[in-house]
């Protein structure tokens, strides 16, 4: 792969020395069709009006969204920052003018979905003032430098795609590129705007690829024109002069030559491996209204706040407008003189690669460059679509040499890997298959379908990775646990024995209680062991005691009660105090006996009427008079 | 005769000993058919199958156990494709283990949230954030929504929520011809 690439850069380099002899190099496939572009070049660029309200959507690039940086009811001034770029592919968002903002939340934006997403309100106060301007010394700049205030321009690519400009520029020195292409073949039906920009504003186009020239580090710069547009071949010619090695070529109209690898085909004669980038062999794209925006940038600190529209098709007056990012289709469409009757719908882009507008109350965004009043006079809607008939039209017209009616036979029966494994992917989706198909059918469609049900997939497989491994990280986890808590339970079990074993058997297990403890702290560890000694003193005393006393009965639960009691107390006072409470504990046993004994020979329950006070005396005596008489009933009731 | 025999006896001792080598190099870590059946599952772990999570239910599978249409969350395609993987016949889901759902999350409300950490324990793959006596949230980006967290919950506080369509996740759908009723020419009617 490399030798093809060194081979590819060895071929422009050898090009590059002798532009002159090199001929436009054709493409496979490409289809015809009509033009319509002169309704929309007989007037000049007009600037449209700044409209009653602007409603700027947060996704109007490829990437991520950016981060909001306002709050309703702020007053912005033209050009400030409303969100910023957030992670490498994103771009931020400016106020195209000043006023304050009157809502941040959903609104429809202009995508074949048709479904709502995150946008600014802005309401203009109509003053148009501009914020502080900062523009940039590009040519003693550090090109890190200039590249990172790229990023906060907001600048993506005008040509439709809309990729983040500073990823394109970015001097991160992976790919040399030499070679710059300005892509002004604007091959697609019914849009002028890149011909006006270049018939009305060519100085300051070339100014900017002067920037870009610089930003890439490229020697040769050549600027592609399709030949369906020589007033802008002149004026770029002219322009160009100004700047060295710099050349316009004029490419035949054949669609899609806009396409970023066909012009580069074309103007260069270098195949792009389709696995690769055009920075893999040393050359970039940039669409002309980019580089104009770029110079704009730099030269006057403006940020990207509007853009050239094509406003055609059905309407009265069809014209370039230079209009502000958020402003509503409306007032785009009566500036057009209105729409004709019989207006169906609008289309955005393209009658090739355009979609159908959902609604009329979308915003123009940094992707509009087109807006196409649909009647179906201009576009009649498809014939249904008939069976496929193999003819393989549709694989000539391919510019990227892809088998569509292959790739249609696999979408259609949702066999997704089959058509990744044709290359889906390397589809542009140009639509050139679509036109020559003689059954009409719709095959952009079904290849669209099938790309975004395969990005689905991959997504949810992706998810489905996650989770496994979220999964086994967690069972892994418990299993650790439980090890870990068997461990700790172990551990405390044994040191759990050995504390027991201590007070029965004090000598022998001393040292298996002394390795099992900690040796840290062997102070507390003498202190402990005087007292279990002072313990099993006491015990041994009052087992004495016990024996002598010759009652055993009671003596064994004493011993363990006193071997809990604290060890602080001194072991004499101790003897003395518990040889006390034997005596009276002996006496107490005595008397019970004796009461027990008496109660037997009286025939009667013992009582424990000791020590009572006269009182409690005449309530026993009261309480026994009743027991007598309840007995005295019940043993009538036995006898009847 | 007897250097045919010897080539031959050469030749045998030389594969021999090269697919024992290549036996020993190149051995299979595990299973390798568990890990496929494992790769088309969903990886909900929601343990509808019967089974603990994927991972015994791919298990069950390779030993025979279960059967291919145990799996709601991997809806027909998933049978379709164990059914291939293993060479059976494809067979419906089976409704005793559940039926498809569209995709979705778990949501906690959390005024509503105890912060009792039961549903984090539930949790197969620890998306949920919390700690005792403290409000729970989902990490609705790594919710395989399981439902597992369902149940725990002592007040009710977890629903489910379909995931919503937006311009990020939005698909283009499969082309529809529409069908219109052609009128009836005196052209067509005569041929």
């Amino acid at each position: 792969m490399n030798s093809i690439i060194q081979f590819a850069t060895q071929l422009i380099r050898g090009h590059a020395a002798a532009p002159a002899a090199a001929d436009v190099h054709k493409f496979h496939g490409g289809v015809h069709p009509n033009g319509h572009k002169l309704a929309s070049t007989a007037q000049p660029i007009a600037k449209l009006a700044i409209p009653e309200k602007l409603v700027l959507p947060l996704r109007q690039h490829v990437g991520y969204i950016p981060k909001i940086k306002v709050s309703v009811g702020e007053h912005v001034l033209k050009g400030q920052m409303l969100a910023e770029a957030e992670g490498t592919l994103s771009a931020a968002i400016h106020a195209p003018t000043s006023g304050t903002i009157t809502a941040i939340g959903e609104e429809v934006i202009p995508h074949p979905s048709g479904l709502p997403d995150m946008c600014i309100t802005l309401t203009p106060d109509g003053k148009d003032a501009w914020a502080t301007l900062t523009p940039v010394d590009w040519r003693n700049t550090d090109k890190k430098e200039l590249v990172a205030s790229l990023r906060a321009s907001g600048i993506v690519g005008l040509g439709g795609a809309t990729f983040p400009t500073h990823i394109k520029v970015r001097a991160d020195g992976r790919s040399q590129v030499h070679t710059l292409v300005i892509n002004a073949a604007e091959c697609e039906p019914y849009i002028t705007c890149d011909d006006m920009l270049m018939r009305e504003r060519a100085d300051e186009i070339v100014k900017g690829m002067e920037i870009v020239k610089f930003l890439l580090g490229a020697e040769h710069c050549i600027v592609g024109i399709e030949d369906n547009k020589p007033e802008a071949t002149v004026s770029m010619t002219e322009a160009c002069k100004s700047l060295a090695n710099t050349s316009v070529k004029v490419v035949p109209t054949l669609y899609p030559s806009g396409d970023a690898r066909r012009l580069i085909h074309l103007v260069l004669g270098i195949e792009i491996p389709h696995d690769k980038r055009s920075t893999d062999v040393g050359v970039q794209v940039f669409n002309v209204a980019t580089v104009l925006a770029i110079y704009r940038y730099f030269a006057f600190g403006e940020p990207a706040v509007n853009r050239i529209v094509t406003m055609t098709g059905s309407v009265n007056k069809p014209q370039n407008f230079e209009v502000l990012f958020g402003t509503p289709l409306q007032n785009l469409i009566d500036a057009a003189g209105g729409a004709k009757t019989g207006t169906t719908h609008f289309i955005m882009g393209g009658p090739m690669m355009g979609f159908d507008l959902p609604t009329i109350e979308v915003p123009i965004t940094k992707a509009a460059n087109c807006i196409i009043a649909a009647t179906p006079d201009l576009f009649a809607a498809p014939p249904p679509a008939m069976p496929c008939i193999r003819c393989a039209r549709c694989a000539d017209a391919c510019p990227v040499n892809l088998q569509p009616q292959e790739l249609y036979w696999f979408s259609k029966s949702d066999n997704f890997e089959k058509a990744r494994d044709y290359n889906l992917f390397d589809c542009i989706e140009c639509g050139c298959c679509s036109y020559v198909c003689p059954s009409d059918i719709p095959l952009v469609q079904y290849y669209r379908y099938a790309k975004s049900e395969i990005i689905a997939a991959d997504k949810a497989r992706e998810a489905a990775d996650l989770a496994r491994e979220r999964n086994e990280f967690r069972l892994a986890r418990i299993e650790r646990e439980k090890l870990e808590r068997a461990q700790k339970h172990a551990e405390r079990a044994a040191a759990g024995k050995a504390e027991s074993a201590k007070p029965e058997n004090a000598a022998p297990e001393q040292t298996a209680a002394e390795a099992a403890k900690p040796a840290a702290m062997p102070a507390a560890d003498d202190a402990k062991k005087a007292a279990i000694a002072a313990a099993v003193e006491r015990a041994k005393a009052l087992k004495a005691a016990a024996a002598q006393a010759g009652d055993a009965g009671n003596q064994p639960k004493e011993t363990v009660a006193e071997s809990k009691k604290p060890a602080d107390k001194k072991p004499v006072d101790d003897e003395q105090a518990k040889k006390d409470k034997q005596a009276l504990i002996a006496a107490a046993i005595e008397r019970a006996k004796a009461q027990k004994l008496a109660a037997a020979q009286a025939g009667t329950t013992p009582k424990n009427v000791d020590n009572v006070s006269p009182a409690v005396q005449a309530e026993i005596s009261e309480i026994e008079a009743i027991r007598e008489k309840a007995k005295q009933t019940a043993d009538t009731k036995d006898a009847d | 005769m007897l250097t045919a025999l010897y080539i031959m006896l050469g030749l045998a001792l030389l594969l021999g000993v090269v697919l024992g080598i290549s036996a020993l190099l190149f051995k299979v870590e595990g299973d390798p058919l568990v890990a496929r059946i494992d790769a088309i599952l969903p990886q909900t772990q929601c343990g509808q199958c019967g089974y603990p999570g994927c991972k015994p239910y791919a298990t069950a599978i390779a030993n025979g156990e279960a059967d291919i249409n145990q799996c709601p969350p991997g809806g027909d395609a998933g049978a379709r494709a164990l059914a291939e993987l293993m060479g059976v016949e494809y067979k419906p889901l089976n409704a005793e283990h559940g039926v498809p759902k569209p995709k979705s999350v778990a949501f906690i409300d959390e005024n509503t949230c105890i912060g009792c950490t039961l549903c984090i324990q539930a949790c197969p793959v620890d998306a949920i954030l919390g700690a005792a006596k403290h409000m729970h949230t989902i990490i609705a980006s790594e919710c395989t929504g399981c439902e597992l967290c369902l149940a725990p919950c002592p007040v009710d506080c977890i629903t489910m929520q379909p995931i919503a369509e937006t311009p990020d996740n939005w698909k283009w759908k499969h082309p529809v011809i529409p069908i219109v009723a052609m009128p009836a020419h005196g052209s067509n009617a005569s041929l």
